[in-house]
């Protein structure tokens, strides 16, 4: 079975194809460029080095989320584009579980952290039995404090790894009372040949979606849809019919719209 | 006879998720449009984060219903056009990678669009006859361009306006006297029980620059004028607003679009954009074109509004001149008219 696999979640923007049990090809680039103008180039660079008859291919999976929103958006569409070329399956992998299949193998609990901004990171804990991954708390935005709480309570030696490390290691350092270490740089970020072997198993368990179907997993809401959930709540419930739209600032994000010049 | 050429158009660049096939630039094979509007009204406009999401969720169905529709497969295209903008950024995006995706994978050539070129190009699709050169007024809610279309693909932009795009104005004035989003075509429904001349509100000129429109000062007036009511304990006549507000819109439109048909002695004028769908406006324009003995062309309404058949149009003109986008085409949020 062949999977052809992309990650564009965060900084990095990754395209792997793995057969089975070999990685064909990975090209992973880890450097500030658009991703909108990478993946595809670099796709077609990794199927050409392999000489690759893309119909040959069983499914494309892709990193769903969580991530940057546009960076997950651009691995979607250019996921569910190939899907609906191909007539292929798609297989959402969420990208901290992929993150954490870094590590497969790992003695101890494994815990990616990817920099989510608002004092957050996506996150998930996870350990290895017997080569499965084990999820031991789902990815989700959390407060480095709470997770470090969580690691605490659990007791037991942990490796971090993902972008959020560098941003939050000091603050680890102080806040955790377990043996903790860090990846080394061929492991800790996002890689495609995580997603693609990770989507190996999805496949043989029948977790798969058309690329119709396929979307994102944010893990969050829109600035405006929280902002509007936030206002709502703080109405009393007798008050809320009243105001059929929530009054927004003028410059806030429904006002960017249609302010391009051409 | 030459051989058909049918592309598969791809739009998003706002809150419309669309696709079409379009034979030969003219004949439309399909167009498929998801609207986001009803989703967006919630917020009182377009808010990008949630209008790129509903992209993604919808894509897929609409590029297969325009296929299922237009009765051709992938195997049957010459090329993938797609909008990269001007546009929110986001929203164009997933249009741009899913496009780019299909063409990769297909093997098709891909054409990347200018969104305006496209609305412009809107009026081919239902007048045969229409050829460069002409003038056309853009008005939508993120444009405002009076533009010599000397050829194909070939832009001559005369005038643009200043500060707010009409659109942009319908909007303001109409969530101002309580009308709610979209603007536009509540405003022009209202100003049919509305007196155009129950209020003198301004006609901004831009100094030195005879095609260029401003509409900034005209929302402010009419601001003020709901304000001095309030203060005064006046009743405020919305439906005379409304109607004054968009009498004052269109005179400028139409004579600006007068002079520059009339400058140029090019006797074909085309209007385009969401705005274009304007009764008042359709109705003044036409009226104004008549009275000059120039030919007047709008599209209907369905094709004013973001569509991908307009897209497809336009990605025709430019396949047949050799265009062709990379793997690393990137959506341009303020990609000018006539960039490539």
């Amino acid at each position: 079975m062949k999977i052809l696999a992309l990650d564009s979640s965060g900084l990095v923007a990754s395209v792997a194809v793995v057969e089975d049990d070999t990685l064909l090809v990975e090209y992973t680039v880890n450097h500030k460029k658009t991703h909108s103008q990478t993946l595809l180039p670099m796709l077609d660079e990794a199927v050409r080095m392999i000489e690759l008859d893309l119909q040959s291919v069983d499914a494309i999976a892709v990193a769903g989320g969580p991530g940057s929103f546009t960076g997950l958006r651009i691995g979607s569409a250019t996921a569910k584009g190939l899907g609906l070329a191909l007539d292929k399956p798609l297989v959402h992998i969420p990208t901290v579980d992929a993150l954490a299949y870094n590590l497969c193998g790992c003695g101890r609990l494994v815990c990616p952290i990817m920099d989510a901004r608002r004092s957050q990171v996506y996150t998930g804990i996870y350990r290895f039995e017997e080569g499965r991954l084990c999820v031991v708390a789902q990815q989700a935005p959390l407060a480095v404090e709470e997770l470090a709480a969580k690691l605490n309570a659990l007791g037991e030696a942990v490796t971090f790894l993902g972008d959020g490390v560098p941003v939050y290691r000091e603050m680890l350092k102080t806040l955790l009372q377990v043996p903790y270490d860090f990846a080394p740089a061929h492991l800790n970020r996002q890689r495609a040949s995580a997603v693609a072997a990770l989507a190996l198993q999805y496949v043989r368990e029948g977790k798969t979606e058309t690329a119709a179907e396929h979307a994102p997993d944010y893990l969050r809401l829109s600035q405006a849809e929280r902002e509007r959930a936030e206002a709502e709540k703080r109405q009393a419930p007798g008050e809320r019919a009243k105001t059929e739209q929530p009054k927004l600032d003028e410059r806030t994000e429904a006002e960017q719209c249609r302010t391009v010049e051409v | 006879m030459e051989k058909d050429i049918r592309i598969l158009a791809i739009e998003s660049s706002c809150d419309e998720t669309a696709a079409a096939v379009v034979r030969n630039g003219r004949d439309v094979l399909s167009n498929v449009i998801s609207s986001q509007i009803e989703l967006h009204k919630l917020y009182g406009g377009v808010v990008p984060e949630i209008a790129s999401r509903k992209h993604i969720e919808k894509i897929n169905q609409v590029i297969e219903e325009a296929l299922t529709t237009a009765g051709v497969g992938l195997d049957d295209l010459d090329a993938v056009a797609v909008t990269y903008g001007p546009g929110l950024v986001g929203a164009l995006l997933v249009g741009v990678a899913e496009a780019k995706a299909i063409s990769y994978a297909k093997r098709l050539p891909l054409v990347g669009v200018h969104h305006i070129e496209g609305h412009i190009s809107a009026n081919y699709i239902e007048n045969r006859d229409l050829e460069p050169p002409f003038i056309c007024l853009v008005v939508s809610g993120g444009h405002t361009h009076l533009v010599k279309v000397q050829d194909y693909g070939v832009y001559e932009i005369l005038g643009r306006t200043r500060d707010d795009a009409a659109g942009e104005a319908f909007d303001k004035v109409a969530r101002a006297i309580g009308l709610g989003y979209p603007g536009g075509p509540k405003i022009d429904r209202l100003s049919r029980e509305g007196n155009p001349q129950a209020i003198p509100f301004p006609r901004a000129k831009v100094e030195g620059a005879p095609y260029d429109f401003s509409f900034s000062g005209l929302k402010s007036a009419v601001l003020n004028y709901l304000n001095g009511c309030r203060m005064k304990g006046e009743p405020v006549v919305e439906a005379d607003v409304a109607a004054s507000f968009q009498q004052a819109v269109v005179s400028v439109l139409v004579e600006h679009a007068m002079l520059a048909v009339e400058e140029s002695g090019i006797g074909k004028l085309a209007i385009a954009g969401g705005v274009a769908s304007n009764q008042t406006l359709r109705s003044a324009m036409e009226e104004a074109c008549r009275s000059r003995g120039v030919r007047f062309y709008r599209p209907s309404p369905l094709l004013c509004t973001d569509n991908a058949a307009m897209i497809g149009a336009a990605g025709y003109y430019e396949f047949c001149k050799g265009v062709r986008h990379g793997l690393d085409l990137n959506a341009v949020p303020n990609l000018k008219l006539g960039e490539r």
